[in-house]
């Protein structure tokens, strides 16, 4: 089963094409790295995909068109910089957010919990350090249990070993049956992902498994394959 | 149901957040009172003048401070990033809206009590008629800086931006409303222009209740028209969320 399906999507912003024409396919149940380079269209295609961002073309996402109101229910989106409210507390945040997603209270600590904040709980969003407040974040959009969880950047600047938790976390929230979609820039975070999106400059330049690539490119690590596949298109191109 | 109770999260929210700036808390209460102290002191020889534009401050001086307060607090909310994630949520536009807008009304009620109970029992401010209409047209004035402030935080990309909607669109109201000058005294088309602005009719309603003893309909009237603009302004507010960019 599809969990996001784009048939010739396109975004314009002030008549430039800053994504797209693309086509994508993301199975549901899986997890799948969004990687590019900073300014390639990551955060303007998980925009689309949430219902925040106008587009053209055809995007499905959990069998409705993208934007629809009844999938805001079903997404939960962390965007790149947190985006909670600094002036509260942890627990204050997801309160308010909880309320709005129809979340219990029993939810919202086991909430807390999953992403190792339960002991700052009462302390104040602005009073965290960077890595703290990325996993409030992620934890606003773990709230009402939805399908579809769109990162963006969810592990930037994380201590390499709470990193490798959410990691876990994430494989968790996947054979439990949910579509993951993350994104990063940094190509050791594509090692983990059995699913990889690639995308420069608005293009996909791939769209499948990662060994598949590996095979495809004859390499043996993410990085090189991108840099492979960056070439392959340009000759393809040309 | 639903959007009742995400209306209420949200007040409840913006007064979690204000409860942990303390600092803005006591210059939206104590600033009103202290420029109405001041406006005594300054006709302290006069006393007849200060009952005829102390009424009229009442509302201004918590217009003016709210409709900063909201333009800041919801720009914030937009160029923070949660705005994007609340638009990404269940939530309906209308409910943030009213969410804002009945937080801040609690706030400026609780503003325009201080500083009318300073006005009259510490500054021995007198007027002709009940004092109640003067706190009811004070509180809508309150009002109206709040849903203009969430009206025009919209159109302003940065904090620096909504600050100079004071001047552009506060100060022009303050100026044509009466408070200087009777309306008919104004030039023809300044006189129309003032009484297409909601100021006009708060400053009238509160000019009235300084001479006359009982509520006329002309002062039910004023109270309508700022109701009217209170309305339009959160339903335009309301409007001007984007759920989409382009």
């Amino acid at each position: 089963m599809s969990a996001i399906t784009a048939k010739q999507l396109v975004v314009t912003k002030s008549r430039k094409t800053i994504l797209g024409p693309l086509d994508l396919h993301i199975e549901s149940g899986t997890i799948t790295g969004l990687i590019g380079p900073s300014g390639s269209g990551k955060t303007t295609l998980m925009r689309s995909i949430v219902g925040v961002q106008k587009f053209g073309g055809k995007l499905t996402v959990l069998d409705e068109v993208a934007g629809s109101r009844s999938l805001r229910k079903k997404i939960g989106y962390v965007t790149q910089s947190p985006a909670v409210y600094s002036d509260l507390t942890i627990e204050q945040n997801l309160r308010y957010f909880g309320t709005l997603v129809g979340a219990s209270s029993k939810h919202i600590s086991a909430t807390i919990q999953t992403v190792q904040l339960e002991t700052h709980a009462k302390q104040l969003v602005e009073s965290l350090s960077g890595g703290q407040k990325a996993r409030v974040s992620l934890a606003v959009a773990l709230l009402g249990d939805p399908e579809l969880l769109v990162l963006d950047e969810p592990t930037v600047g994380l201590d390499p070993l709470l990193r490798n938790d959410l990691w876990g976390l994430f494989v968790e929230l996947a054979e439990s049956g949910k579509t993951l979609l993350v994104s990063s820039h940094v190509m050791d975070e594509a090692e983990r992902c059995e699913n990889l999106l690639l995308i420069r400059e608005g293009q996909v330049l791939w769209n499948d498994t990662r060994d598949k690539l590996l095979a495809h490119t004859k390499t043996s690590n993410v990085g090189d394959a991108f840099v492979a596949s960056i070439s392959q298109s340009v000759e393809e191109s040309n | 149901m639903y959007h009742l109770k995400a209306s209420l999260a949200t007040t409840r929210r913006i007064i979690e957040q204000l409860e942990h700036d303390k600092r803005t808390i006591a210059l939206m209460f104590l600033a009103p009172t202290l420029l109405m102290s001041l406006l005594a002191w300054v006709f302290s020889d006069n006393k007849n003048v200060f009952d005829m534009v102390a009424p009229a401050m009442l509302g201004v001086f918590p217009f003016i401070i709210m409709f900063l307060v909201t333009s800041i607090t919801t720009l914030r909310e937009r160029t923070g990033g949660t705005l994007e994630r609340l638009m990404a949520m269940p939530v309906g536009k209308g409910d943030i809206v009213a969410g804002y807008g009945l937080a801040f009304a609690l706030f400026g009620a609780v503003q325009s009590l201080i500083t009318s109970a300073v006005a009259i029992y510490l500054l021995d401010l007198k007027v002709d008629g009940p004092m109640w209409f003067v706190v009811l047209v004070a509180l809508l004035d309150t009002v109206l800086g709040v849903a203009l402030g969430l009206m025009t935080s919209a159109f302003a990309r940065t904090e620096f931006q909504a600050v100079q909607f004071m001047p552009a669109l506060i100060l022009p109201q303050i100026l044509v409303c009466g408070l200087f000058l009777p309306l008919d005294k104004l030039p023809d088309v300044l006189e129309t222009i003032a009484y297409c602005l909601p100021l006009t009719y708060a400053v009238d309603a509160l000019n009235l209740v300084t001479k006359h003893s009982d509520i006329t309909s002309e002062m039910w009237r004023d109270i309508a028209v700022v109701c009217g603009f209170i309305l339009a302004a959160l339903v335009l507010a309301s409007l001007t969320l984007r759920r989409r960019t382009k």
